[in-house]
């Protein structure tokens, strides 16, 4: 139980950064941003997906994590240096490209008839886009930031080496979680026998990964592809 | 509300939304910035080692030789004592404690590098010779600045005694750097100064290498037959959405199925660039058919009607006219696949690839490390040296996947201008 | 002609339009009267709907456009940087040639510039306009049962009535119809027809058309357009009874275009 806690709430915090700074840089992209911004702004923010998990964790550990803790002293507080809020900051910026790039390509699909007929009778541009673009868009959009979550349920690597292992029930973003990836890993690593009860244990972790990730995949496909049907 | 204050108040709606548009931007190209600023500042330093040059005596009485001075002879013999000698005439020590800590000075393998100077110039036996030794990590952490000198002796790593000496050889001007080049040629090793990517490098070449052997001629194959001759039913169809569905699975599962199937039930070795290659192709394959099925369906149709009218097989025309076409893309998409495998970490913790390996791997069968699984074991070692040594890995690892990303982009641009 | 409608409400002089590089507009200089129907006609390709998203700066949107020149409505210019297009699409109103309702219920539809512009102070009166709105574009029989249906759900008809609707609700003075029947069987053409002639009682119309037969049957004055210019423009009955110009007579007898 512990362990879906801390997935879910890493997986909370993760999100909660991903999907405003995504969204609204798939929005500025999509309506705002010059082709000259935009045509070098969307592969630098696309390198973040890029960056392979690792990176991120060590990063996470090294200079984050550390941050926090000072931050934290000197704010009277104890945060322990393998926080879930370092591990749930930074999959955030690792899941950003995903929702900025997907819900880039669904805002441009709405049809451009439909920005005309809201302009025509003087809506301003952010009206248009949050009246009009943004409630055509939403399913894609939803989509979308499945995908990411779902992401953010398997990433493994940064949970590993920012989380911290202890299994706790809690919700203080402040002392160290773990979740269903790091547990199937820490089982793992080393040499045990494969039909330990243990391993049988990590095969039954992964077996509700798998199926948890799949199910919210096969939903969010649904629906970004019944969206696209819809104007194609 | 006045028709003019609502329409400043609009306005200033707008001007606002935009702002949270351009904040979020900035703040995620600020996040790209400061991580590559981070690691580039770390892990420049892992370029250069530090050098302690000392005047060694080749004393031949020392090396304890039989028979004729040769290379054969010296390799076999003693280099220790010899070593130990000439080190500790850098600086007056009282007692062994003290002498301890002048050979701390040196990386553990300064035996070795004594012994190995001399067979490169055996013409030097029975000289004093001044001969560059690796520093240990300390001292390179010292030269290099990151160990604050000012704390007191018992929070640092490098006592009183130790850093008197390195003033002194400072100010003799016997302390130099060079560039790294074992972080390239040597293996892993429990310390710092003496690790290197080389064994991860090619743990990692031998893997993709494999991946891509598996991945690619399954993946065409795949995606030419769906694309071309599957017809359209609802096996092809579910096929279709559980391709989408595996290419978002997480790549742990795919860890625990490599562990298994390859190694619990096909008992396949362990820690081996094979294994890893087998269970990343296996992540990769669907990452790789969904490109390539969407460059072989950007082949316009027309293509295949002129192909056809003109009397050419089914298998003619997908063979000689839309592979063809197609290739760029599917290349671009392989590669970009590939990239992703080259980065990923946790299945191959899971088969094992932990192992602490020293050995340079000459084969796929033989355990190794990968350089992302490097990074992973490094980050988790306490010595300051380790820290921007990971930091250099990672910008190697970084270096290979924008290489890829480069080719990649560069082949989908250019079969995209052939059909705009 | 009739005398008492003569009142210019639009004038344009001198107007140039680009597209990059690309001439869309050359020197178009037309004057729209108040309270009757314009017809733009001419080839595809000639700028006629490129003009008409002129008057109410729609081609603001497009990044590449460059609009040149003078357009006065009630003698203001428009094309000035501190005119204000939210205020001046308020005032010129507009319907495309494809009907595209928002993917909202036909109340929200209507209600949404009533929304934005504040016109509306408690839920009342926002039926009110929404009524209104809906009986002026002659809908409002067809959909009063069903308010909070999707309006994508309604006929192509309907749903180009829909947006008449929808154009009407912030009460305009000009409404600009760019071949609001090109995508509509006969059936729905001649009952926005209809509703264009009883439009024009209460509001300035100009209506950019492919068909001939509808700027005879609906317009007071036509514009003909062809590659970018004017080539002639005058009562509609003098154009097609009488034209001056053999460009004009050609097309209208459909040699070309």
């Amino acid at each position: 139980m512990p362990l879906f806690a801390g997935t879910a709430f890493i997986a909370l915090i993760a999100m909660c950064v991903a999907v405003p700074i995504g969204l609204f840089s798939g929005i500025y992209l999509a309506e705002y941003a010059s082709t000259k911004v935009r045509k070098y702004s969307k592969p630098i923010i696309e390198i973040l997906a890029g960056i392979p998990t690792v990176v991120y964790g060590f990063f996470a550990a090294l200079t984050v994590g550390p941050f926090f803790r000072t931050l934290g002293e000197s704010l009277g507080l104890t945060v322990s240096s393998e926080s879930a809020l370092a591990a749930g900051l930074i999959m955030g910026v690792m899941i950003i490209p995903y929702i900025s790039s997907l819900s880039d390509d669904v805002i441009n699909s709405v049809p451009q008839s439909l920005r005309e007929g809201s302009y025509a009778i003087g809506a301003t541009k952010s009206e248009t886009i949050k009246k009009v673009v943004i409630p055509a868009a939403l399913p894609g959009i939803i989509g979308s930031i499945l995908l990411a979550v779902s992401r953010a349920i398997g990433e493994t690597m940064i949970v590993v080496m920012a989380a911290g292992l202890a299994a706790n029930l809690t919700i203080n973003p402040l002392e160290s979680t773990t979740t269903i990836t790091t547990q199937i890993v820490m089982i793992l690593v080393g040499d045990q026998e494969f039909d330990s009860p243990k391993t049988q244990a990590a095969f039954a972790l992964g077996l509700t990964l798998f199926i948890a990730t799949l199910i919210l995949n096969y939903i969010a496909l649904r629906v970004v592809k019944k969206y696209r049907e819809k104007y194609d | 509300m006045t028709k003019e204050q609502r329409l400043k108040k609009r306005y200033r709606a707008e001007k606002r939304f935009k702002m949270y548009g351009l904040i979020s931007v900035s703040l995620a190209v600020i996040f790209v910035l400061i991580l590559v600023q981070n690691i580039f500042s770390k892990g420049s330093s892992a370029f250069s080692r530090t050098m302690i040059e000392v005047a060694v005596n080749y004393d031949s009485s020392l090396l304890e030789l039989e028979g004729p001075i040769n290379q054969n002879s010296l390799k076999d013999a003693d280099f220790y004592d010899l070593a130990v000698e000439s080190l500790l005439k850098i600086y007056p020590a009282k007692d062994s404690k003290e002498e301890r800590q002048i050979l701390r000075l040196f990386s553990p393998d300064y035996e070795f590098e004594i012994k190995d100077f001399l067979i490169k110039n055996p013409n030097k036996i029975d000289q004093i010779v001044p001969v560059k030794i690796t520093a240990s990590d300390d001292i390179d952490q010292l030269n290099k600045g990151n160990f604050p000198r000012d704390l007191p002796e018992d929070r640092r790593r490098v006592s009183n005694y130790q850093l008197n000496i390195y003033d002194n050889l400072i100010e003799k001007e016997k302390i130099d750097k060079k560039f790294n080049n074992y972080l390239f040629t040597k293996g892993d090793s429990r310390d710092p100064e003496l690790a290197g990517i080389g064994g991860s490098l090619m743990g990692s070449f031998f893997t993709i290498i494999i991946c891509l052997i598996l991945s690619f001629p399954i993946a065409i194959m795949a995606s030419i037959y769906l694309e071309e001759f599957a017809p359209k039913n609802k096996i092809t169809d579910f096929i279709e959405i559980n391709i989408n569905n595996l290419a978002a699975v997480p790549s742990i599962v795919y860890g625990l199925l490599g562990l298994g199937i390859l190694l619990s039930v096909m008992e396949f070795p362990r820690s081996t660039p094979l294994v890893a290659g087998i269970t990343l192709s296996l992540m990769t394959l669907p990452r790789i058919i969904i490109p390539c099925r969407a460059s072989l369906k950007a082949v316009p149709p027309s293509i295949r009607e002129a192909a056809l009218s003109v009397g050419a097989s089914k298998f003619q025309t997908v063979f000689h006219h839309v592979v063809p076409l197609a290739m760029p893309g599917t290349l671009s998409g392989t590669i970009i696949g590939l990239a992703q495998a080259l980065g990923e970490t946790a299945p191959l913790i899971l088969i094992g690839m932990v192992a602490f390996v020293v050995d340079i791997p000459s084969s796929p069968v033989d355990p190794s490390a990968s350089l992302p699984v490097q990074v992973y074991l490094w980050s988790e070692q306490a010595e300051r040296g380790f820290v921007e040594k990971t930091s250099a890995t990672i910008m190697m690892l970084l270096g290979f996947l924008i290489v890829m990303n480069f080719i990649a982009v560069y082949l989908r641009q250019k079969f995209e201008k052939k059909w705009n | 002609m009739e005398l008492n409608n003569s009142k210019i409400k639009i004038k344009a002089k001198n107007l140039n339009v680009y597209y990059g590089k690309k001439q869309a507009l050359f020197d178009i200089n037309l004057d729209i009267n108040q309270k009757e129907v314009t017809a733009l006609i001419g080839p595809s390709g000639c700028g006629k709907s490129t003009f008409i998203r002129c008057i109410n700066r729609m081609n603001d949107v497009i990044d590449i456009c460059k609009v040149e020149g003078s357009v006065e409505i009630d003698g203001a210019e428009i094309n000035e940087k501190n005119v204000d297009v939210v205020t001046l699409r308020e005032k010129v109103g507009m319907v495309f040639q494809k009907p595209n309702p928002f993917p909202k219920s036909i109340y929200d539809n209507i209600a949404y510039g009533p929304i934005i512009h504040g016109a509306a102070e408690n839920k009342d009166q926002m039926d009110n306009i929404v009524e209104t709105s809906l009986k002026k574009a002659a809908l409002w029989d067809e959909v009063k049962d069903r308010l909070n249906e999707p309006g994508t759900s309604l006929s192509g008809g309907q749903q180009q009535r829909l947006c008449i609707a929808r154009a009407l609700s912030v009460n305009p003075e000009v409404i600009l119809m760019d071949e609001p029947c090109s995508a509509l069987d006969p059936i729905a053409t001649a009952k926005i027809e209809e509703l264009i002639d009883d439009l024009k009682k209460s509001y300035t119309i100009v209506i950019v058309t492919h068909s001939m037969a509808q700027a005879v049957r609906v317009s007071q004055k036509t514009g003909f357009f062809h590659l970018g210019k004017i080539i002639e423009v005058d009562s509609t009955e003098k154009i097609f009874k009488n034209p001056a110009n053999k460009m004009t007579q050609d097309y209208i007898t459909g040699r070309f275009g």
